[in-house]
């Protein structure tokens, strides 16, 4: 990450949160009418894909994560598309926004990545619905950190938004987010389960508030994960952060963006709500796993003009 | 390929052209030239006009400009396919009504094509928005085909319909017109704009294609003259018109001295307010598809917006930074979202229109923008420190300019709001439930958007109150614009002439005042007219002058806004309490009705008394309703009253014909300024004393007597009267030539028999439809 300044946070403002209010209809329509306003084609399509590569979090968080799997995604991450079809794009090297892990193989990561620039993230407190003793979540994060995490992913406690318990909220993250030291924080605001839109506004705000690097939409484990919507009022709350404070804050969209198409659509959003300083990997990311396949293909369709097939491509 | 590394530096858009190819080889395949589809055939054209492509000025065809032959054989053919259009079973038409909507979907991106290219609209609006809506409108009115003979009892079609249609939306506008007057078994003769003709003509090509009978749907093309001989055809029996106001008032002149049913889609400013607990993002994101949708040429555009002070600079602001996002370039980019102007002589118009708002003070606000070389472009604008009296806050620009002023109070807001001459439509944006409905109600415009904008539907009316128009389109409403209602008439009977008396007046002298504001009023003028009494004596009716008519309006003026806000319950209660009051003066009606020789005075009181009784059941029934569309809204429906509302009530019979054509106007809510009949006024002149006694609220029902020159003229004139209902004797062509002035609805339905159950038509009349969307989810 690069930015100059990291986001110094502010008091809690009660009535700033408490005045965000979201219509979900208006919202949803602006959503649905996005991807039919905007769209790229041809070199211009190639090259913002390229972009979202870039910006990918590319990420395993299963149980079943070994070594030999991890080290399989770190490679990837490094080298995320064929050298032929990035030659045939003009294109030198690229590499993805990160790799995304549990704690528990954050020094591999570290050790494969070494050289690369590729930061490593951890999902930490308790991840992914994060009611582990508190004091064990501060201790997780900063395990993380000491095994070299660049980036960590909180997750805050949804009752804390549900019960409009705002101090809490602040005071958790405010805590996290001294936890983490020099290392970048993403607030996990887990959308699916904060029951409003409103809430998603409002808890965006407090995190921001207590100086959350990032804002992320979900774990990937909620039944509903990042949607345009979400990404919606979560930017339109980073751009009134921004309009009234100068941080810039981060934004990432995670779970269930799996085509090009709709890392595209993201991509747009980023553009048309926030400017193009958001449509770069200090400031924009997408939490995926299998995204990177469906580009890929892409890709390579418009390099030769046939379509292309899951198995011509590395797997990460 | 060696940019794709520039464009991961920079990541611009680039550009998403649409491709014309398949447009441009229908065109081409037509020799670009074009006739008329009149009786299932083209004319081979003579004279012609050039229609072009206004983000390039590329000529794209010749259209045939139509002459009054080519409209008189267009409406004779029309005429001659109507007797069995009309008898055909409606699920018949409906497979015609289908079978266009399917034919549309499957060519949709043609029409998409052509019509940008025509309009110089974003491929995105004719793509995702137009030609959608029009293909929902063909199915939704093909099912209304179906149910046309079971579900319209008491209503006939109408005859041949001549349509003029505007360039802004062409192809929405000639469904909106085409689809329910075909539906309920309508023959059409259609004018698109001079402009935007090409996708008319592929649509007339669709109803060959179908086997649409030959005459049901005529297209004749042509500019203002081809429209003008469509209004004065004397074979056409309904006009129906979306275009400006102005011209709007012309037709109502011209079709002043006709039986024309006539239905106005007009201008409007409507406002887009937004209160300080709304959803700013997405009321700017709102306001996008307000007044940046097709360019602002959009009669019910947000054109108007009212801020709440304490918000206002703050919402000026994110509107001023989404407005720098917009894309203004070529229309066929996918990417667009700001196309072309339909013209130069509307640019010209546009961009004077803005200069003069900044001579009288505004501030304004452009991005930057680069327009593609040789169109007709205009950037989106934003105009502040503008106040009601500022040109650019009355007028309609028609352009993607939107001028804003704030408001301190939700009634402020109302009273800016309604401070228009227009009443198309209005957004409100608030996450109170109170406000929502509460300003809703109190708005005068035929639609109303909460926290959403530009929402239509095939199923929900859309149309104007005051001078945006009257009529329907869409929904149940929209289609009593193509029917007509078959109310039992009588042929008007000789009135007994009563020359003189029986013999000399006894006991004390009468006199009957005018009725105004709840008082009784002696006449302006200091004159009366006598009428002779059989019973003896003679009666001197106050002869009222338009000063008395003045004052009468300004009392139902002032009394119209509680009396359409009371409840409809407490109106009932108020004509039962009538009917009740009525009844306990029996004798004095009875002799009343003799003395001007009325045939059956005991019948007549009773029915008399029943039609009080029937309008008070009424009072709190006549309600709306919750419309469907596919989207997650509620759209309500309510029939709200008019206004003030002028009455001529007819000869005969003199107290029911009186109380029918008063009553349903007072039970919905209207405040009136009745005339009874200058032959026969005595049983209204005797009702005073009993809407006196039946706690009628102050200026509710006024009457003022007189002659048709200097009481019913000066009524039918007064702009502050909104609809007038004329059952009199006389020619009622001036009156509704005098109504063009603020276009007050009219109706002159000739003799009607009032001793028969009364339609619901007089309610319908005495009620305008109001529909308000309210989209929800938490």
């Amino acid at each position: 990450m690069n930015q100059e300044v990291r986001n110094l946070g502010t008091p809690l403002d009660l009535e700033w949160v408490e005045s965000a209010v979201v219509n979900r209809s208006a919202v949803e329509r602006r959503a649905a009418t996005l991807p039919g306003r905007r769209t790229v084609k041809k070199a211009h399509q190639a090259a913002w894909l390229l972009r979202a590569i870039q910006c990918i979090d590319l990420t395993t968080l299963s149980g079943d994560d070994s070594p030999s799997n991890v080290h399989r995604l770190c490679v990837k991450a490094m080298n995320p598309v064929r050298k032929d079809l990035l030659e045939s794009l003009g294109v030198g090297h690229i590499q993805t926004g990160a790799v995304c892990v549990y704690h528990q193989y954050v020094a591999d990561c570290v050790r494969h990545l070494s050289g690369s620039g590729i930061p490593v993230a951890a999902v930490s407190t308790g991840f992914p619905a994060g009611l582990s003793p508190f004091a064990q979540r501060l201790a997780e994060i900063k395990a993380s950190v000491e095994d070299g995490a660049n980036e960590i992913d909180i997750v805050i406690t949804r009752s804390h938004v549900l019960r409009s318990d705002w101090k809490a909220l602040f005071d958790e993250m405010k805590a996290f987010r001294e936890a983490c030291g020099e290392a970048h924080v993403k607030a996990i605001l887990a959308t699916g389960e904060l029951g409003t839109l409103t809430n998603v506004a409002r808890a965006s705000l407090v995190c921001m508030m207590a100086g959350a690097d990032f804002i992320k939409t979900s774990t990937g484990k909620e039944p509903i994960n990042a949607t345009l919507p979400f990404a919606l009022v979560m930017t339109r709350m980073i751009r009134e952060y921004h309009a009234q404070t100068g941080h810039q804050i981060g934004f990432k969209p995670a779970g269930g963006i799996r085509t090009a198409k709709q890392s595209l659509d993201y991509l747009i959003l980023m553009r048309e709500e926030l400017g193009p300083d958001w449509q770069k990997p200090h400031l924009f990311r997408i939490g995926a796993s299998t995204l990177l396949s469906d580009i890929e293909r892409q890709l390579e369709h418009f390099v030769t003009g046939r379509y292309s097939a899951l198995n011509r491509h590395a797997i990460g | 390929m060696s940019n794709v590394s520039d464009i991961l530096n920079e990541l611009d858009y680039g550009t998403a052209p649409e491709a014309d190819k398949i447009a441009i080889e229908w065109l081409e395949s037509k020799s670009r030239r074009f006739g008329h589809f009149i009786g299932g055939t083209w004319t081979s054209p003579e004279e012609t006009f050039a229609t072009s492509n206004p983000a390039n000025g590329v000529e794209l065809a010749q259209i045939a400009q139509g002459t009054e032959k080519d409209v008189s054989q267009a409406v004779e053919t029309a005429r001659a396919a109507y007797p069995q259009w009309s008898a055909m079973p409606g699920s018949h038409r409906a497979r015609y009504l289908y079978a266009i909507a399917r034919q549309i979907q499957k060519h949709s991106r043609l029409f998409a094509v052509l019509e940008t290219m025509d309009n110089g609209k974003p491929i995105r609006e004719t793509r995702d928005l137009d030609i959608p809506l029009v293909v929902r409108h063909f199915y939704h009115h093909a099912g209304w085909a179906n149910l046309s003979d079971s579900e319209f009892d008491g209503y006939e079609s109408v005859g041949v319909c001549g349509q003029i249609i505007p360039w802004n939306f062409p192809m929405l506008m000639l469904c909106w017109k085409i689809a329910p007057a075909l539906a309920m078994g309508n023959t059409v003769v259609l004018k698109p704009a001079e402009f935007t003709s090409l996708t008319a003509l592929l649509f007339a090509e669709i109803c060959e294609r179908i086997g649409l009978p030959a005459g049901v749907v005529n297209i004749v093309t042509g500019d203002g003259e081809t429209g003008k001989a469509l209004v004065a055809h004397s074979g056409v029996d309904k006009i129906a018109f979306t275009g400006s106001t102005e011209v709007g008032k012309h037709i109502r002149r011209a079709t002043a001295s006709t039986a024309k049913k006539l239905s106005l889609e007009l201008g409007g400013k409507s406002p887009y307010i937004v209160f300080e607990d709304a959803d700013l993002d997405s009321a700017v994101e709102g306001l996008v598809d307000a007044i940046w949708f097709n360019q602002g040429e959009v009669c019910c555009a947000g054109s108007r917006l009212l801020v709440q002070e304490s918000i206002a600079e703050k919402l000026y602001a994110k509107i001023r930074a989404r407005m720098i996002n917009l894309r203004v370039g070529d229309p066929l980019d996918k990417a667009t979202d700001i196309g072309a102007v339909v013209d130069e002589t509307q640019l010209t118009r546009i961009s004077g229109l803005v200069e003069q708002g900044v001579q009288e003070g505004a501030e304004i606000f452009q991005p930057k923008c680069e327009f593609p070389a040789g169109g007709c472009f205009y950037p989106p604008t934003l105009l502040t420190n503008v106040e009601p009296a500022s040109t650019v806050a009355q007028v309609e620009i028609f352009g993607p300019v939107l001028v804003a002023m704030t408001f301190r109070t939700p009634s402020e807001a109302v009273t800016l709001a309604n401070n228009t001459i227009y009443g198309l439509a209005s957004s409100v944006w608030t996450q109170n439930l109170d406000t929502a409905h509460d300003i809703a109600a109190q708005i005068k415009a035929g639609t109303v958007w909460v926290n959403s904008t530009n929402l239509f539907d095939a199923s929900v009316g859309f149309g104007g109150y005051r001078e945006s128009g009257f009529g329907r389109e869409g929904g149940r409403e929209g289609l009593f614009e193509y029917l007509k209602p078959s109310l039992p008439s009588v042929e008007p009977e000789p009135l007994p002439q009563v020359t003189e008396s029986a013999g000399s007046a006894t006991g004390l002298d009468r006199t009957h005042k005018l009725y105004i504001g709840g008082k009784q009023a002696r006449p302006d003028s200091g004159y009366s007219t006598v009428l002779p009494l059989v019973s003896g004596g003679s009666l001197e009716i106050a002869r009222g002058n338009r000063k008395d008519v003045r004052n009468a309006v300004e009392a139902a003026d002032s009394a119209c806004a509680s009396w359409a806000a009371t409840t409809g319950f407490n109106r009932s209660q108020i004509l039962y309490y009538l009917a009740e009051n009525l009844e306990a003066a029996r004798d004095v009606f009875i002799k009343s009705l003799a003395d001007r020789a009325a045939k059956n005075p005991e019948n007549e009181f009773n029915l008399s008394v029943e039609r009080i009784l029937w309008y008070a059941a009424w009072a709190d029934k006549y309600e709306g309703g919750v419309h469907h569309p596919p989207v997650r809204a509620h759209v309500y429906t309510r029939p709200e009253p008019l206004g003030v509302a002028g009455v001529v009530s007819p000869a005969a019979p003199g107290l029911l014909g009186y109380l029918s054509v008063c009553l349903p106007l007072v039970a919905m809510g209207n405040a009136i300024v009745s005339v009874p009949s200058a032959h026969n006024p005595l049983p209204a002149l005797e009702l005073v004393r009993i809407l006196e006694a039946s706690d009628v609220p102050a200026g509710v029902w006024n009457l003022v007597t007189g002659s048709f020159d200097e009481v019913t003229v000066p009524l039918a004139s007064h702009d502050g009267v909104a609809a007038l209902w004329y059952f009199g004797e006389d020619d009622a062509t001036p009156l509704i030539d005098s109504s063009a002035g603020n276009l007050k609805q009219t109706w002159c339905p000739g003799n009607l028999d009032f001793a028969v159950k009364p339609s619901t038509e007089f309610l319908r009349r005495a009620t305008q439809v109001k529909n308000v969307w309210v989209p929800y989810g938490v």
